[in-house]
């Protein structure tokens, strides 16, 4: 038990100070990252929805924020923050909905901020931040409407969702309105690639604010979420071949 | 001001709890467990203004008369009368349990029927939709994994439902999830990280 919580310790820490480090040297040359084609052709979306005088409209789970789903939730706000940055003064604000009311209160909180920063102050309408039920049906149920009566051009599904997720897809596809969807959870992951126009898999989730507005401390992120995906593939190598080796 | 001290007590918070996990300090576990506690009882607040955001947004749908404000009513409605049994009776009571059974379980359960066409029709557009390996795979997999494990009226097929199904759910499919489930439990360290050092500010300040 104490040795794994240090090395779950050892493995917060370096990440930690990796983190630190990368954001304070890798500041004048920003790293190269693959492009996720998703995420381009989001940008383009949301630049027409502005010019077009239409609407986004930003879904963001049901991630509890008390568990591990949070961090789901927090990387949807986070592209919530980046995308009501970009969209706050267009003729219609973007529109928040979460099935989670913690969710709610905070994406209330981002909107409001990026609005009155945009207009000097100017009076947000929080009805723009909306929870919309309480069940993953009730929550998928109450957010088809608004998909379909709110001038929506463009859906952003990013947060802990489950197999729901599919209803969202299909009214946004009768729509024809863009949708971007990605989910922490396995069987959502597998709907949505099913389902949806362009859907992300696994943490290209939590990459999307990093690609739609870049900073040292999100590319940091990704850094070190490499070295920590080739740190744990040459462990896992290693340890199989001291288990044939009979060493383990 | 009230960002940087938003962002302080966030960082503070967030550092106390992550301390009283990691070391078994008499004095940081109790100010973690106290700390947790606030973050339930916030949790439990959180639902009351969400419900009361639900209202204002469903009221003002009456009011302006929008598409849909007959909905809007339905839903008030039920929910004052959900509300209101449930405070008389308490919940557990036959009433609440009638509502539930009768109202709510079966509309989630055709819900998840009206999903389970959608997902079908969606597998068959995937193709035109993205015509690539992938896709094919996908269905592939997903046809096979069916016929391994849907009742069929003469039996189990021999080399698929005995051999090929059980291979792909568990080496090919578990090894997948898991890569899958590494790279999300990565991205979430990462981004604990980075709410941690007041990077990330999901809390509106500025």
């Amino acid at each position: 038990m104490i040795g794994s919580t240090m090395i779950a310790l050892a493995i917060v820490a370096g990440s930690a100070g990796l983190l630190i480090g990368f954001t304070i040297f890798k500041r004048k040359s920003p790293p190269k990252f693959r492009e996720i084609p998703a995420v381009t052709r989001l940008q383009k979306a949301v630049a027409w929805a502005v010019e077009d005088g239409n609407r986004l409209h930003v879904s963001l789970g049901r991630g509890n924020l008390t568990s591990t789903q949070g961090a789901a939730g927090l990387a949807g706000l986070s592209a919530l923050k980046n995308l009501a940055d970009l969209t706050s003064t267009s003729d219609r604000t973007p529109i928040a909905t979460s099935g989670e009311p913690g969710l709610t209160v905070l994406s209330q909180d981002v909107m409001q901020t990026s609005y009155q920063k945009a207009t000097g102050g100017g009076h947000f309408d929080t009805s723009a931040a909306r929870l919309s039920g309480l069940t993953p049906f009730s929550y998928a149920s109450g957010t088809l409407p608004m998909m379909r009566d709110e001038h929506i051009s463009a859906n952003i599904l990013l947060g802990s969702f489950g197999v729901e997720a599919g209803l969202m897809t299909d009214a946004a596809d009768r729509q024809k309105s863009f949708l971007l969807a990605a989910s922490d959870n396995l069987p959502a992951q597998a709907v949505l690639y099913a389902s949806a126009q362009e859907p992300l898999i696994g943490e290209e989730l939590y990459a999307v604010s990093e690609y739609i507005n870049h900073s040292p401390m999100h590319a940091a992120s990704l850094s070190v979420q490499d070295i920590l995906r080739w740190i744990l593939i040459i462990s896992m190598l290693l340890g199989a071949i001291l288990k044939l080796g009979g060493f383990l | 001001m009230k960002g940087i001290i938003s962002t302080l007590v966030a960082i503070l918070v967030g550092l106390i709890v992550l301390a009283g996990y990691f070391f078994q300090i008499p004095i940081l576990s109790d100010l973690r467990s106290l700390i947790l506690d606030w973050a339930v009882t916030l949790a439990s607040l959180m639902v009351f203004i969400g419900v009361l955001n639900l209202l204002s947004v469903n009221t003002n749908r009456i009011k302006n008369k929008e598409k849909g404000g007959f909905y809007s009513l339905v839903l008030i409605t039920s929910l004052l009368v959900t509300l209101i049994i449930g405070l008389i009776f308490k919940p557990g009571h036959p009433a609440m349990n009638f509502i539930f059974y009768s109202v709510q379980l079966p509309v989630e359960q055709s819900l998840m029927s009206l999903l389970a066409v959608t997902l079908l029709i969606a597998s068959i557009n995937l193709l035109r939709r993205q015509p690539n390996l992938f896709s094919v795979i996908f269905l592939g997999t997903t046809l096979l994994i069916l016929l391994g494990t849907a009742p069929l009226p003469f039996g189990k097929l021999p080399f698929i439902g005995d051999i090929l199904r059980p291979f792909i759910a568990q080496v090919l499919a578990a090894s997948g999830a898991r890569g899958i489930l590494i790279g999300v439990a990565l991205a979430t360290l990462t981004t604990g990280l980075r709410v941690l050092f007041g990077a990330d500010r999901p809390y509106g300040s500025k």
